[in-house]
């Protein structure tokens, strides 16, 4: 591996660091499992390539798609806890409505991003080439998210929200609105995606419609390796875990691509990850998120 | 402090599973009042504590706690009111967490959560001090997950997060029952200190009688979803096992026969 697929994997990897952030939020703390960030992770990109070509300032784009992966999630979470459709089916349904608001959104497939103006504009004045800026820049915005997550997670409100996830009985015996802290929890996690996907639009230079296929199988891919390497539970080391999880995980795609004796394509990725994961998921020990799918609430 | 006025509560209303949980129970519970509460299966025990708690609707009825009525109420926003512990040492603890957290849990039972610290080096020295009273060694463990414990254990510590904040009334559903002798008997010694320091006001559902006489100032019977006896004082003092079996047995219109011993 050489150092342009190194530092392109540690990129990709912090990108997705987000996405594992957010799936952590719903699969982990809250016990939803929601796939509505395949929907999510493409809605941040083209809520933010949409923005920035029409000339808003980037900033304010990223602002505007974390917002938008906010409201997706919200939806996700009322049409299960209001209207009682089950968790999976209600994500299922905000994912597939979502393709064709992100059509809408952008107009057309694709928008390129290359000639204007990124959150990293602002720092390629400073002479570091986009190899090293790029990372370097995910790195900052990676560390900030998990810095507040982690924080987040040991307050009493966060607190109240694995509580809810765990047990929500014992936890409306506590005085925790399950619903409302549900709801919150679910938007959390959907704004982390989007701002994943609108980095990753402004990082590769384009948004398109399709690049949130399998989201939910790469961000998984990394909650589970960050799980395996950090055995212990605190929730601190679970954030570190799942960023960490992210970037060791891209690695070991990009050794697996680059290895001329498995005679692997970039074609193979989607095949790749999905073996890696369903491997992660059959080991002894693992602990599996889908197992979620077929116990309804109560029983933590 | 409680008052519950011609409660019904019907599950299923209308179809051929029907089932009338709570026919018209009407019960009034002063404050400082220790009232245990026994009854066959379906008699209606759990059901009236899960509306106590909210978790249950009535279909009719009033529930008034400490003057306000709290009928329609959401099992949260009662919580400032009603500590619970459920039968079952998984139900009333997350397992997940840390011994310390889910007392932060329940430390801030029935407050607006906000994004302060929830362990705090002060909110860890009152911990400590609270379950180090136990006598159980856990005061070390804080930073232990809760589901490390015994299912004793666990129940000890449910008990003491119900008395973390101030508290209106107490439910005790079944607390020891899944509980071995030993871990029981510790488990309603907690109980009754507990109670008596905080001068709680406390419901007790139990399926034995021999507690049911022996801790407590009150008792209550229930029986198709009514209070079908109400005793306390020098009556109660009288009654033995014995009695109230045969009581039992009157109410539900059979002989005493052997399977009523296993009640005792």
């Amino acid at each position: 591996m050489n150092l342009v697929s190194f530092l392109g994997a540690i990129e990709i990897g912090l990108v997705y660091a987000l996405v594992a952030l957010g799936i952590y939020f719903s699969f982990r703390i809250l016990n939803f499992p929601d796939l509505t960030v395949d929907g999510s992770f493409p809605l941040g990109a083209a809520v933010a390539a949409a923005l920035i070509v029409s000339g808003v300032d980037p900033y304010l784009a990223t602002l505007f798609a974390v917002v938008a992966g906010a409201l997706a999630g919200l939806v996700t979470a009322v049409l299960n806890l209001r209207f009682g459709i089950l968790h999976l089916l209600a994500s299922i349904l905000t994912m597939i409505a979502l393709y064709s608001i992100n059509l809408r959104i952008m107009g057309r497939p694709n928008i390129a991003l290359i000639t204007e103006p990124t959150v990293l504009t602002p720092f390629e004045g400073l002479g570091l080439s986009g190899l090293y800026l790029k990372p370097l820049v995910g790195l900052v915005v990676v560390l900030v998210v998990a810095g507040l997550a982690a924080w987040f997670l040991t307050t009493n409100y966060g607190l109240g929200m694995r509580a809810t996830g765990a047990n929500p009985r014992m936890a409306r015996a506590q005085g925790i609105a399950t619903a409302k802290v549900t709801a919150v929890g679910m938007a959390l996690s959907n704004a982390m995606v989007a701002l994943g996907g609108a980095l990753f639009a402004q990082m590769n230079g384009f948004a398109d419609v399709t690049i949130g296929t399998g989201t939910i199988v790469v961000g998984l891919a990394a909650v589970i390796a960050g799980e395996a390497i950090f055995r212990a539970r605190g929730v601190v080391i679970a954030v570190v875990a799942c960023v960490v999880g992210s970037i060791l995980y891209r690695m070991a795609i990009a050794l697996a691509l680059n290895a001329d004796a498995l005679g692997l394509k970039a074609a193979d990725l989607n095949l790749v990850t999905a073996i890696l994961v369903a491997l992660a998921l059959i080991l002894p020990g693992a602990r599996n998120p889908f197992k979620s799918l077929f116990r309804r609430g109560g029983d933590a | 402090m409680i008052r519950v006025e011609d409660l019904r509560v019907t599950f299923s209303a209308g179809t051929v599973m029907e089932t009338r949980a709570l026919q018209g129970l009407s019960a009034e519970v002063g404050a400082g009042e220790f009232v245990t509460v026994i009854g066959s299966n379906g008699a209606g025990k759990s059901t009236l504590l899960n509306c106590l708690t909210g978790d249950v609707a009535p279909t009719a009825g009033r529930i008034v706690i400490d003057g306000t009525d709290v009928s329609r109420w959401p099992a949260p926003r009662r919580a400032a009111l009603v500590a619970r512990v459920f039968q079952d040492p998984l139900a009333g603890t997350c397992e997940g967490l840390t011994i310390e957290e889910n007392l932060a849990l329940a430390a801030a039972r029935g407050t607006r959560r906000g994004l302060d610290k929830a362990l705090t080096a002060a909110r860890r020295d009152e911990f400590r001090g609270k379950i180090s009273r136990l006598g159980l060694n856990l005061e070390n463990r804080l930073g232990d997950r809760m589901g490390l414990l015994s299912g004793g254990q666990r129940q000890a510590v449910s008990l003491v997060m119900a008395t973390l904040r101030p508290t209106k009334i107490l439910l005790l559903d079944e607390h020891t029952a899944a509980l071995d002798p030993r871990m029981q008997a510790f488990v309603l010694d907690l109980t009754r200190e507990l109670v008596e320091a905080e001068k709680l006001t406390t419901l007790m559902v139990t399926h034995s009688m021999r507690q049911a006489l022996s801790l407590g100032t009150r008792s209550f019977m229930l029986h198709e979803g009514k209070v079908v006896l109400d005793v306390a004082g020098e009556e109660r003092s009288r009654l033995e096992v014995g009695d109230l079996m045969a009581l039992f047995a009157k109410v539900r219109g059979e002989e005493l026969d052997s399977d009523s011993l296993l009640l005792s």
